[in-house]
């Protein structure tokens, strides 16, 4: 576990730019409060195995006596490095990313399974979306109940949304909360999964990251 | 069919068990109870009104001329009585065959009064020797009025319906007639049923009869066959119908009376409930039930116990693949499960471990308690497990996690000595208890599966214990579950535990289960095991569970009793014996050189006061510190160094605030103190020394005054000593002091003559255990 370089840093926090905007600041400056300390630290970035994990300081401290090969996770992972040094958000990023989000959009129920197997958002599944959105902004997406289903990249800015046709793809699809769970899309509706909850395929091991 | 009146009657009762192929079943139940009656009535009056076989003839004849008088009134009462005496089983059918019986008795009385003749008699005869002992009534007008074919037809009806009873008696006699003699099955009997594949409604039944005996096994047993065979019978037949493999039916035999066995071997067949438990970092359970009912799935709250848990009946969705599952406003756990977590009751910004994380259902409700605040060390040892573990954690928005990949055996030197308020510890364990969700375990958990299973949790507990910080100010709590329900992976662990550490049982906080076992076959475990619990399938509609909370009252590791003794007994026998040679020794422990010899030292001049009264403590627990002599040089040694180690533990005990040093998990670098502690423990260790801390130190005080007096004797003693040596090496003569003077290499003379200084006695007290400690280092 090391902190990140400078070269790192500027890919992490640009990919974050891009969801969060002006946000950034009150992401990384943010107080921790649960650390064991009275004082509530800062949180930070460290870099473990490939994956950048977004770490309040207290925790960093205490898991520097675990070794490396030990160490699985600490506190929130947020993306990994590619074998070419680039820089994907991971899904695990979804809650602080909607803490932080400037851009929003809602879709329709509807629509939210389809989302959730992977598919764009059309035109007839938008139900909301935030004002002035630029094209090809970074979007995280909702459910009608305020849940944060993924993110995405908005495919056309809030004035053109309005001249679209429903079958028009508004958001293209990036990462979604049922990625971690790829047997419930072949399963889902048999009732064994009542009874056990799916099956977790590791969540670093899909190809769908960003 | 002469049957004995009081044996049909529990015959009777026996046609309860038994699969009855007949259709009046609920009739069996009322037989029993009005045949009760009769046979209480039967036995007393021999040949009484109620009889049956010869003495129906008798009635019959007595009361027939009674009946001749009141018709219509008799009938109730004699068909009554008729019923009860001989068709028990027809008793209370339907009313309907009542009415027929009347119609068919009016019918029989009416054509044998019409026809009244030979044939009639031959009838009437018939009916006689019948059991029934039907009565007939004189219904002459009525009759008369009837055609020929009509009364023959009621006839033959009535013979028919007769016919029919007669059968259904006779089949339930011989149904009876089977049950009542129930005896076990002989060896040829077994033999042929393990040739073909096993008969499962006759083991069913067989199993239901052994029950029934059992419960009432004075009465019902059969001659030659004691509890043990029936017991046994049962053990076989449980295990070939339910599926079990010879030691876990015993096991579960020996845990629970016959009847709640059954029991329990069928909730096992069954599944419990689906649960879920709403996750409080992201939603609130009521809001969660709105939406999932919204979705179509059937639940309720889990119960007055849990304010986070639901229950699901049935779901038109699956539960695990709604859009709130994966956002992580809830998790699939079962409702046994809630518990631990619930007992360890974690606070915020607390340091917590979870030594067997995965999947991380208990380290989610751990995080949501403390509000993400605090630190939870989630550990998990096999590797496989922990995408599963990492996906959850992060699924659920818990942010205060750690995730580790350790032996949790290995845990304490990793994470830090008694560094952690709270500790939980759901250990590997074989199973019993989740029959349901796994049915493989009723075949492949054999003896040897358990005991490696409790030896590794006996050691995964003492991890635990160790890694827990007794002086915490908000926690020093250990919780231990595991999902068995056998006891050599429960209570006996426990109470390893108490022995092995200075923890006590304490109450879990759920006021639902049964208290664990203090007393299992041959076992005796300490009282305080009853503070824990145990939740049973047939019985709380849970799995089987086991939950029990230790405090850690302080940080010392105890000796076993065993060991305890040896100190006691061999710091005696030194004392008198080999007081100057001791004091000598002590002497020149002192002097010489040495890291240990140095901390010994120092702590040893810190509190002499409390090394002389330890040393005192032991003398007087031994009553009087001359008599005993008989230890071995061995123990002597062995309990000295016990006894200077059980001094620092009364070191580390005055002095608990500095221990807090190295609670701070960053602090690379022990104080002094602890690396004094490290290495008294390490001494420990070595010389196998190991002492009861608490015993000593509670001892220590108040032994001042007795102290002069004890040394009075043995100072006298040791002068005895002197004189009679005069440069002999021999002392008194006896047997151990041959030895262990042989093994110390002769050096009390040398040793005498330092003790002759003036301040002997001092030196004595000193020199005792020094001596000793350098005898065993020499080793």
């Amino acid at each position: 576990m090391r902190p990140l370089d400078e070269d790192e840093t500027t890919q992490v926090l640009e990919k974050l730019h891009k969801y969060v905007g002006s946000n950034l600041k009150h992401l990384i400056e943010r107080q921790a409060t649960d650390g064991l300390d009275s004082k509530p630290g800062g949180f930070c970035f460290r870099l473990h195995k490939q994956r950048v994990y977004y770490v309040s300081e207290s925790i960093v401290r205490r898991a520097t006596n675990i070794a490396r090969d030990k160490l699985s996770s600490l506190g929130t992972c947020i993306g990994k490095f590619t074998k070419s040094a680039k820089f994907k958000l991971t899904v695990t990023c979804l809650d602080l990313l909607a803490a932080h989000a400037k851009y929003k959009i809602w879709v329709k129920p509807s629509a939210e399974m389809s989302f959730l197997y992977g598919n764009h958002v059309l035109k007839s599944g938008l139900a909301r979306i935030t004002d002035n959105t630029p094209q090809y902004q970074g979007v995280v997406v909702y459910s009608m109940s305020d849940i944060p289903l993924g993110f995405g990249l908005a495919a056309k800015s809030t004035a053109d949304c309005r001249k679209l046709d429903p079958t028009d793809i508004v958001t293209l699809h990036q990462s979604d909360i049922a990625i971690a769970f790829p047997t419930l899309t072949i399963a889902e509706g048999t009732s064994r999964l009542l009874k056990r909850p799916p099956s977790l395929i590791p969540f670093f091991s899909q190809a769908r990251l960003f | 069919m002469a049957l004995l009146p009081g044996k049909g009657g529990k015959k009777r009762k026996g046609g309860k068990g038994t699969p009855t192929k007949s259709p009046g079943k609920k009739s069996s139940k009322h037989d029993d109870e009005e045949f009760e009656e009769v046979s209480e009535e039967e036995v007393p009056t021999a040949g009484g009104k109620k009889g049956r076989g010869n003495a129906v003839e008798k009635r019959g004849k007595k009361e027939v001329p009674q009946k001749a008088k009141g018709k219509r009134k008799a009938f109730p009462e004699s068909d009554s009585d008729d019923d009860s005496d001989d068709e028990p089983e027809m008793e209370d059918d339907t009313s309907e065959e009542d009415e027929d019986e009347d119609a068919a008795m009016e019918m029989l009385g009416s054509t044998r009064e019409l026809l009244g003749s030979d044939s009639d008699d031959e009838d009437y005869m018939e009916m006689d020797d019948d059991p029934k002992g039907l009565e007939f009534s004189d219904d002459g007008s009525e009759s008369e009025e009837e055609l020929d074919v009509e009364k023959r037809s009621r006839k033959i009806d009535a013979q028919r319906i007769l016919d029919e009873k007669d059968a259904e008696a006779e089949m339930q006699l011989n149904i009876q007639g089977e049950s009542d003699d129930f005896r076990l099955p002989t060896a040829e009997e077994l033999e042929e049923e393990s040739k073909g594949p096993p008969d499962l409604p006759k083991i069913q039944s067989r199993i239901k009869e052994i029950v029934r005996v059992l419960g009432n096994f004075k009465q019902l047993r059969a001659e030659g066959s004691d509890r043990g065979d029936y017991t046994k019978q049962l053990a076989l037949d449980l295990a070939s119908y339910y599926g079990y493999n010879e030691f876990l039916m015993n096991m579960f035999m020996q845990m629970f009376p016959v009847a709640e066995v059954v029991e329990f071997l069928e909730a096992n067949e069954t599944p419990r409930p689906v649960c879920l438990r709403t996750n409080t970092l992201k939603a609130r359970r009521r809001e969660l039930m709105d939406v999932l009912i919204n979705r179509g799935v059937n639940l309720a709250p889990l119960g007055k116990w849990s304010k986070v848990g639901l229950v699901v009946y049935e779901s038109k969705v699956p539960v695990g693949a709604t859009p709130e599952y994966m956002a992580g406003h809830y998790m699939l756990q079962s409702a046994s499960s809630f518990l631990p977590v619930m007992a360890l009751a974690p606070q915020e910004k607390e340091r917590i471990i979870d030594m067997a994380a995965a999947p991380g259902g208990k380290t989610t409700y751990i995080a949501g308690l403390m509000k993400n605040t605090g630190v939870i060390y989630a550990n998990e040892l096999k590797e496989s497990r922990l995408p599963s573990l990492s996906a959850n954690i992060q699924r659920m928005g818990v942010t205060n996690t750690i995730i580790c990949n350790y032996d949790g055996r290995k845990l304490p030197g990793i994470l830090g000595k008694n560094t952690a308020d709270r500790v939980l510890l759901d250990a590997p364990c074989s199973g019993t208890g989740v029959i349901g969700k796994d049915p493989s375990v009723k075949v492949t958990k054999s003896g040897e599966d358990i005991v490696r299973c409790a030896f590794l949790q006996k050691e995964l507990i003492l991890a635990a214990i160790d890694m827990v910080d007794a002086s915490s100010k908000s926690g020093g709590y250990i919780v231990y579950s595991t999902c068995s329900v056998l006891v050599a992976e429960n209570e006996a662990v426990i109470d390893y535990a108490l022995r092995k550490r200075d923890v006590k049982v304490v109450s879990c906080g759920l006021d639902f289960g049964r208290p664990g076992y203090t007393r299992f076959r041959e076992h005796r475990f300490h009282p305080h095991v009853a503070n824990t619990r145990r939740f049973f399938p047939h019985a709380h509609n849970m799995d089987g569970f086991f939950v029990a909370k230790l405090k850690k009252i302080s940080n010392t590791i105890k000796t076993t009793p065993k060991e305890e003794n040896e100190p006691e007994d061999t710091a005696v026998a030194e004392e008198p014996e080999n007081g100057e040679a001791v004091s000598a020794d002590e002497d020149s422990a002192n002097t010489s050189a040495g890291s240990e010899d140095d901390e010994d030292v120092g702590s040893q001049k810190k509190t002499k006061a409390s090394k002389k009264k330890q040393k005192k403590a032991s003398i007087e627990q031994n009553g009087s510190g001359v008599a005993k002599k008989s230890a071995p040089a061995k123990e002597r040694n062995g309990s000295l160094n016990g006894a200077k180690t059980d001094h620092k533990n009364a070191v580390k005990q005055k002095k608990p605030g500095k221990q807090d040093r190295t609670m701070d998990a960053g602090n690379v670098n022990p104080t002094k103190r602890t690396e004094e502690e490290e290495s008294s423990e390490r001494l420990k260790q070595k010389k196998a020394g190991k002492q009861n801390g608490t015993v000593y130190a509670g001892k220590a005080t108040p032994t001042k005054h007795k102290k002069l007096k004890e040394e009075g004797p043995v100072r006298k003693k040791q002068k005895s000593i002197e004189q009679s040596e005069d440069g002999k090496k021999s002392l008194t003569p006896t047997k151990e002091n041959t030895a262990a003077h042989a093994k110390r290499g002769g050096v009390d003379e040398v040793q005498k003559k330092r003790n002759y200084s003036p301040g002997g006695k001092v030196k004595q007290q000193f020199s005792s255990k020094k001596h000793l400690k350098s005898k065993t280092r020499r080793k």
